[in-house]
């Protein structure tokens, strides 16, 4: 499979067996380090806005393999102040870089710096719309926590409406045979056209706002944030804020490889409590960041086919 | 003198065109007058009409032009018909109006007469014509070309390039 100078953009571009390659070499990465294969290139990062886990881990991703970085983390520093579009602030980055990850807070503007680079353009986040490496990182740690991606039951609570890990999560799972459990209050239920498409691909799902209905048949929890930046009306978000706690009284009726899942940051969704249980998975969930962005630098660089 | 003349001829022409066509047509063509040369776009929806005129800029037509809405039709309840005089419409102009007018029927008029029909074919990508809905796409607030994919034809569904959303009928707004 040849994944060299290929963007990655949006999972939409993914298919089954592309994935599977990614979490292939991901786990071939994490098991045997290559820490000199990308030596001589250069990762450009450009963050048009605020990112913790995904900028330090495709940071340390890069120097780990032996590469370097450049790059800004706040559009406050750059020409962008000054007027440039993003058009020309990427044009000028891919004579400086080899490969370019940004993150900006416009929909689509990935689509577009791939569109000006002729180097390749990973996506680190473009406002609510796609944040793949994030999905990828998601499906390799429900593959080596579960130890399988097939047939799973998989139980998303939260910001369903807003929340785009969950969109692309229920788009990359959808190869695979699941079947969905969508807990959320009904204003923030998952938006009716990812239904549409499970009910096309005959994928059962299940609807609820209540956390513990379904909570004896899920083999993996996806608890997201009700991220308050996404309401229009902070009067909304009062409403929501807080509605669903994980906490130890509701382990009393799950199964009991139930896995927990979290992108990160939480506010109060999980209690603290549940981290030095067996269904945490969510630190380790950022943890994997490493070898799966590692693998996708790997791959578009050429290094790895 | 010439020019009179010449004008004499085009009435009798299109005295003798309207003469051969059958009566519900007559009716029809009164309502709208007849073109010598140009295109006739029939069987729009009525919902439609404005945006089809958008989409072929005919603000900025130099020839007659003629727009009819709220026509009865057999076929769609109601219609509307739009008639550009001095322009014959290209396959790709008419791929464009299939966006919000799938079973318009475009005839090319030369001398009165139907010299070609062309049918409306929906594009499976939309370029440059339609604007995304979303604000925060990357189209309205960058210099670039919009691009859509048809997701469905009728009723038309599409989906933006660049941030990925769909967009159905009423949310088409033409650039």
């Amino acid at each position: 499979m040849d994944f060299k100078n290929k963007d990655v953009i949006s999972i939409n571009d993914f298919s089954k067996q592309e994935l599977l390659y990614i979490l292939k070499v991901a786990g071939q990465i994490e098991q045997r380090p290559k820490n000199a294969l990308l030596r001589g290139k250069i990762l450009a990062v450009l963050f048009f806005e605020p990112s913790t886990r995904t900028r330090l881990s495709f940071t340390s991703a890069m120097n780990q393999l032996g590469g370097d970085v450049i790059g800004f983390s706040t559009a406050n520093v750059t020409s962008i102040q000054k007027g440039e579009s993003l058009w020309d602030t990427v044009k000028m980055s891919e004579r400086y870089a080899d490969v370019i990850v940004i993150r900006h807070p416009i929909e689509g503007s990935a689509r577009l710096a791939a569109e000006a680079a002729s180097v390749p353009v990973i996506n680190g986040g473009d406002g609510s719309n796609q944040h793949p490496t994030q999905t990828m990182l998601d499906l390799y740690t429900i593959q080596k926590t579960k130890g399988k991606l097939e047939n799973l039951h998989v139980g998303f609570v939260g910001d369903l409406k807003y929340g785009r890990a969950v969109h692309s999560l229920v788009i990359a799972l959808a190869h695979f045979s699941p079947t969905f459990y969508f807990i959320a209050p009904n204003e923030l239920q998952i938006p009716e056209n990812y239904l549409n498409d499970l009910f096309q691909k005959k994928i059962k799902y299940y609807k609820s706002s209540d956390l513990t209905r379904f909570s004896k048949e899920i083999d993996v929890l996806y608890v997201t944030r009700i991220q308050k930046e996404r309401f229009p009306d902070p009067l909304e978000y009062e409403k929501f804020k807080g509605v669903y706690r994980i906490d130890k009284s509701f382990l009393n009726s799950v199964k009991k490889e139930l896995k927990i899942m979290h992108p990160l940051p939480r506010v109060d969704e999980i209690d603290k409590s549940i981290d030095s249980t067996e269904h945490a998975a969510y630190f380790e969930q950022a943890a994997n960041g490493i070898p799966v962005r590692k693998a996708l630098l790997a791959l578009v660089l050429g290094k790895i086919n | 003198m010439r020019k009179n003349r010449r004008s004499r001829i085009k009435i009798k022409a299109k005295k003798a065109a309207i003469s051969s066509m059958p009566k519900e047509e007559i009716k029809k063509e009164l309502k709208i007058s007849a073109i010598d040369d140009g295109t006739v776009i029939d069987h729009i929806p009525t919902d439609g009409i404005f945006k089809v005129a958008e989409i072929l800029s005919l603000k900025n037509q130099k020839g007659i032009v003629s727009i009819a809405t709220n026509l009865q039709s057999k076929s769609i309840g109601k219609k509307g018909i739009i008639k550009v005089g001095g322009k014959s419409l290209t396959q790709s102009e008419v791929n464009k109006i299939a966006i919000v007018a799938p079973d318009a029927t475009v005839n090319i008029i030369k001398n009165y007469e139907v010299k070609e029909k062309i049918k409306v074919k929906t594009p499976d990508i939309i370029e440059n014509v339609v604007k995304c809905f979303n604000p925060v796409c990357i189209t309205n607030n960058e210099q670039v070309a919009t691009k859509f994919y048809v997701v469905r034809k009728d009723p038309i569904k599409i989906k933006c390039h660049y941030c990925e959303r769909e967009m159905g009928k009423d949310d088409i707004e033409i650039i």
